[in-house]
This record gives structure tokens, C-alpha cells and sequence, in this order.
């Protein structure tokens, strides 16, 4: 009997309901096959295998590209690859996942409420979904969210949590109601500082009265056009993994303010203080400080808009070319809550640079398509970087920039390798 | 009032008879669940199986539970050597080992780590145990000078057809 279950029991396609939960009969076969009752296996977060039946291609069931890196499996933390996010609209088997606790027992759309409260709100109010939708005007916009820590893997000396290389960013098309419209219908005092939100998700110690992460964003930041209470992604209900049934969306800021399965956002009359707003979480040093250096807590300042940053999509790294053909090659640049003003690109480590044809952006916050032809003068081995300058003139640093204790804003521009033979 | 007994009467070719059409009928539901439940691994798996890349004929292997391959643990991912049962034991009840093989830390860099998740996320007191993890986490998870920059590394190449696409 000393055989791994998990590669005796097979997950088929229909065994997690359209919610994620575990199917009856698949946790009947898993009852008997464990001889013994999943006690409580209705209670199992979407998604989740008892222990013994861990799959080993969880990437599947998850509905994700199968070149997608897993970082942690408790809680789920998946990242995408350059090659991969070549999509002008990130379509959601290619976005990222970072979640910092389980997912929600309760995610069903029929009996969701969204409540507006908070120091700031005289009368707190509450709406179902359906309020929300039949209320408010809807928007879509396509909105980059990317983790803070995105490039974390490459901080020397390593910073702490998950290793983020390159694939912790996304630009999918966010369809809600705009959270300014809603703030406005509850009316909020002019005292208010901050929204904080609160989502569904459990905590990994699965203790119900600890909050899993709860940050927000300042009123000016929260009162943008673009900032959503979305409930579709790409035209589709948000996968239960990227906040299904309610999202708020914030694009440009660390993704950790786009807080997932809503229920409850708070005006604050001062800065928000829920779990993972205190330092050093999405917080650097206001200061720069040398590589490993200690940080006082009171030393941290609050990270918000992302640096400029690219990524080139096409052609995967690793092309082999022949001498005289011409590389086509193209990606994205986003900044932010700023506009990306030029992309070069350089085949000789930052010696020389030619300027990329960059388009500007379908909307606000919406990362932006470059693309260029690449020539080689002879044969050999080369790297193709990319560079991208925001509309005040900062630029990708070449090596990775400002240590920070916890690896946050490394927007070192990318490298892909090319052989010319 | 007090004195009534109650009225019981035991019917026991009655009961006998009752007994045992509930087990004629016990046995038939279990026999059917047997069957039911052979078909099924018998046949929907069958049906939903055969993967292209996978010979489905063939026995796999059994697979220990908590094998140790090329020094690591397969059910983990933990380098299995040292301590490395305690930090198990202590470290992948709320997360996954994964958090751990991925990071790079300094010994004192990781009791950071776990005085931030005894603060913040419900860890518990490590007592005597925290040092022997500790040595562990230091031994097999400690950082590598990356440079300021580390060479683009494990390049998959490939032909790239410039003529067919675009």
C-alpha cells in the first residue's frame, strides 16, 4: 500500500464543478480509494486536492498554458514567460497568478455583495452584484497589472518570496463599473484618504478571522476613470483564480491593489492599514540603501505607480538565425501610470541603440505594442535588449537597480539571445 | 398509573424475517457499488486516459510515498538530507515547500522570515526545533553571488524560420 496515491488517482476534466469545487463522485473515488472518509471535503477550497491526490499537472486543471511556471502551489503562484505574453490582450490561460492565500470557499456570483464603508462613509451601503451591473454605466479597459515584485529573482542579495523573473505582468481588457461612479451613489466625506478592500480568500493557516491581504490605493488614484469593480475579463466572467466573481482593477500600481473577490471596500480617513500595507510589504526603503543593508519599519515607503518597463515577445529567446536575414522582433512597454514616450533596442550590450516603432496605447494604462527589424552585421552570438523611456524621460536601467530588502521594481531591461550563422 | 407495565410484545420469527430482507437488501446495494465502481475505473478511465505520450498498458512503478531521489525528496521538493523532517513538519503545513526551494537566504536571513510569519501569519513557537532549522535552511538554501547581473543562462535554441511566419 506504500504507493503514491496521487498517481493512482486520475483528476479527469469534469471533476471540479464550473466553480472549482470538487465533484461528489470525484471525492466518493478518492474516499475509497484513501479507505477512509474526506471528512469536510465539500469544504476544500476551489481547486484543491486533499494532500494525498496532488496532481502533477495542476497547470491543466487550472486552465493554463502549459509553459507556465509554477512558483508555489500553496498558495498558487503561477508566472507566464515573455514568449508567451506576445498577445496584444492577455488572454487568461497566459496571466499570471499570485495569490496570497487560499481561494474563497464562496464565490457564487447569485449572492455576492459588495459593501461600502469605512470613516469616511456616513451611510454605508450595500449592493448585490446585480445592483452593480444594472446601476452603473459599464467601461472596459485593458489595464496592466503587475506584481511588485516582478524580477525579484534576480536582487543580489536575493530578496525574500516568491522568485519572480519576468512573467509577473499582464494587459487583459477589464469590463465593470467604474469604483468613482459607485463612491459617488454612497457619497463619501471630504476626509477620505484612502479605499482599502477587502477580499474572499482564506487565510493559509485557515483561521476565518485573519485577513488574508487588504490594501488599497489614495482617493485621487481610487477616483481615476479607470480604476474598476470589474466582473469580466476578456469578455468572459473573471476566472475564479484572477477574483471571480468581483475584482477591482488598478492599473499601473503594484497588481497586490487589485484586490480579488470583493466584498467589502473601506474609505479610510487616513491611510489604509490592512494586512500588507505595514512595512515591508509593497513598500522600499524611501531612501536608497546598499545591497543587503537592514531597513527600519519606519524607513519603508509605500510603492505606487510601476516603473517603465518592455518586454520583448517575439521572437522567443534562443533563435537561430542565418547571416543575412533580417529579425523581426516586438513586445510591449507600459509605465505605469505614465505613457511610454520611446522604445530602442540594442545587439551590442548598450553600446549603440536604434529606436523600436511604438504605437501608442488602445487606452490610459494599457501597455503599449513596439516592434522593429533587427540586422546583423556578421555571425556569432548576440543579445537583443530592449529599452524603454516613460514620458518623463526615465529610462530601463541596464543592470538591475536600487536593492530594496524584499526585491520590488526591478525593471532592468530585458535580454533575449540570438545566434546568426 | 404507577403500576402499568408496558406492553411489549416480541415477535421473534417476525424480526427474524425483517433482518433478513434488510440485509438481502444491504448486500444488493453493496454489490451494486462494487460493480458500479468497477466499471467506472474499468471504463471512464479508460475512456478518459489513453494520453498520447503515456503507454497506458504498462504498470507504472509503485512510488514510495516519501521517496528520496538524487538526495531530494519527491514529495516535497526539499533537499533530504540533515534536518529536513522537522522543517517539513513545521514549515509545509500552512505553505508549500516551494516557497522554501526557491528562495536563497542567510541564516540569519531566514530567521527573519520566521519572526515575520510568527508576527504576522500564525506561526507557531519553534522552541528547540527553530535551531535545527535554521542549520537546515542555512546549509542548503544559502544565497549565491549572482554579480549585479547574472549571463542569460539554460537558452533553448532553435531554428527560427523566417520565411514561413510573418
Amino acid at each position: 500500500m506504500a504507493e503514491k496515491l496521487s498517481t493512482q488517482f486520475k483528476l479527469h476534466p469534469g471533476d471540479f464543478t464550473r466553480r472549482g469545487f470538487l465533484k461528489k463522485s470525484a471525492l466518493a473515488t478518492m474516499g475509497t480509494m484513501l479507505g477512509a472518509d474526506i471528512v469536510f471535503g465539500k469544504n476544500l477550497p476551489p481547486y484543491t486536492l486533499p494532500l494525498a491526490f496532488q496532481q502533477s499537472d495542476p497547470l491543466k486543471e487550472l486552465g493554463k498554458h502549459p509553459d507556465m511556471i509554477i512558483l508555489n502551489d500553496k498558495p498558487w503562484n503561477i508566472e507566464s514567460r515573455a514568449h508567451l505574453l506576445d498577445d496584444d490582450i492577455t488572454p487568461a490561460d497566459k496571466m499570471f497568478v499570485r495569490n496570497n492565500g487560499l481561494l474563497p470557499l464562496d464565490n457564487d456570483p447569485y449572492n455576492w455583495t459588495l459593501t461600502i464603508d469605512g470613516e469616511s462613509v456616513p451611510n454605508p451601503k450595500t449592493y448585490t452584484l446585480q445592483d452593480l451591473k444594472e446601476q452603473f454605466t459599464h467601461h472596459t479597459y485593458q489595464l496592466v497589472i503587475e506584481c511588485g515584485g516582478n524580477g525579484r529573482k534576480e536582487f543580489n542579495p536575493p530578496a525574500k518570496g516568491n522568485q519572480w523573473e519576468l512573467g509577473a505582468v499582464s494587459c487583459a481588457a477589464w469590463t465593470g463599473v467604474r469604483l468613482k461612479d459607485v463612491l459617488a451613489d454612497v457619497g463619501i466625506s471630504n476626509d477620505a484618504v484612502y479605499i482599502g478592500y477587502y477580499g474572499k480568500d482564506i487565510h493559509l493557516t485557515g483561521n476565518p478571522d485573519k485577513t488574508v491581504i487588504s490594501r488599497g490605493v489614495p482617493m485621487e488614484k481610487a477616483l481615476e476613470d479607470e480604476t474598476l469593480l470589474a466582473f469580466q475579463m476578456n469578455g468572459r466572467d473573471i476566472p475564479i483564480i484572477h477574483g471571480h466573481p468581483l475584482r477591482l482593477v488598478i492599473g499601473g500600481w503594484p497588481a497586490s491593489v487589485s484586490g480579488k473577490w470583493i466584498h467589502r471596500i473601506a474609505v479610510r480617513n487616513k491611510v489604509h492599514d490592512g494586512p500588507k500595507m505595514e512595512a515591508p510589504s509593497y513598500r522600499v526603503p524611501c531612501e536608497p540603501v546598499e545591497p543587503g543593508a537592514k531597513v527600519k519599519d519606519e524607513d519603508f515607503c509605500i510603492i505606487e505607480s510601476m516603473p517603465v518597463k518592455s518586454l520583448i515577445t517575439y521572437p522567443k529567446s534562443g533563435a537561430m538565425i542565418n547571416k543575412g536575414q533580417s529579425l523581426p522582433i516586438r513586445g510591449h512597454a507600459w509605465a505605469g501610470d505614465l505613457r511610454v514616450s520611446k522604445v530602442e533596442y540594442s545587439i551590442d550590450f548598450g553600446a549603440t541603440w536604434q529606436s523600436a516603432d511604438l504605437k501608442p496605447a488602445p487606452n490610459r494604462l494599457a501597455w503599449q505594442r513596439f516592434t522593429a527589424n533587427v540586422d546583423f552585421p556578421q555571425k556569432g552570438y548576440y543579445e537583443v535588449w530592449a529599452k524603454a523611456t516613460d514620458s518623463e524621460g526615465r529610462s530601463q536601467p541596464m543592470l538591475v537597480p536600487g536593492w530594496n530588502p524584499k526585491g520590488y521594481l526591478n525593471n532592468a531591461a530585458h535580454r533575449i539571445a540570438v545566434k546568426v550563422s | 398509573m404507577a403500576d402499568r407495565k408496558p406492553d411489549i410484545k416480541v415477535d421473534v420469527p417476525g424480526l427474524v424475517h425483517m433482518l433478513y430482507n434488510q440485509l438481502t437488501i444491504l448486500s444488493v446495494v453493496i454489490i451494486l457499488a462494487i460493480m458500479g465502481y468497477t466499471v467506472y475505473i474499468t471504463y471512464l478511465d479508460a475512456y478518459y486516459q489513453p494520453e498520447p505520450d503515456q503507454p497506458v498498458a504498462a504498470a507504472a512503478p509503485a512510488m514510495p510515498v516519501s521517496g528520496i531521489v538524487n538526495g531530494v525528496d519527491t514529495e516535497t521538493g526539499l533537499i533530504a538530507k540533515g534536518n529536513w523532517e522537522i522543517v517539513r513538519a513545521n514549515c509545509t503545513s500552512c505553505h508549500s515547500a516551494k516557497l522554501i526551494t526557491q528562495n536563497r537566504q542567510t541564516r540569519e536571513g531566514w530567521q527573519g522570515l520566521i519572526v515575520w510569519m510568527q508576527e504576522t501569519q500564525g506561526l507557531w513557537d519553534l522552541g528547540d526545533n527553530e535551531d535545527l532549522v535554521l542549520d537546515y535552511l542555512a546549509t542548503h538554501y544559502a544565497p549565491e553571488d549572482k554579480g549585479r547581473r547574472a549571463p542569460l543562462k539554460d537558452i533553448e535554441w532553435y531554428v527560427l524560420d523566417l520565411t514561413a511566419a510573418l
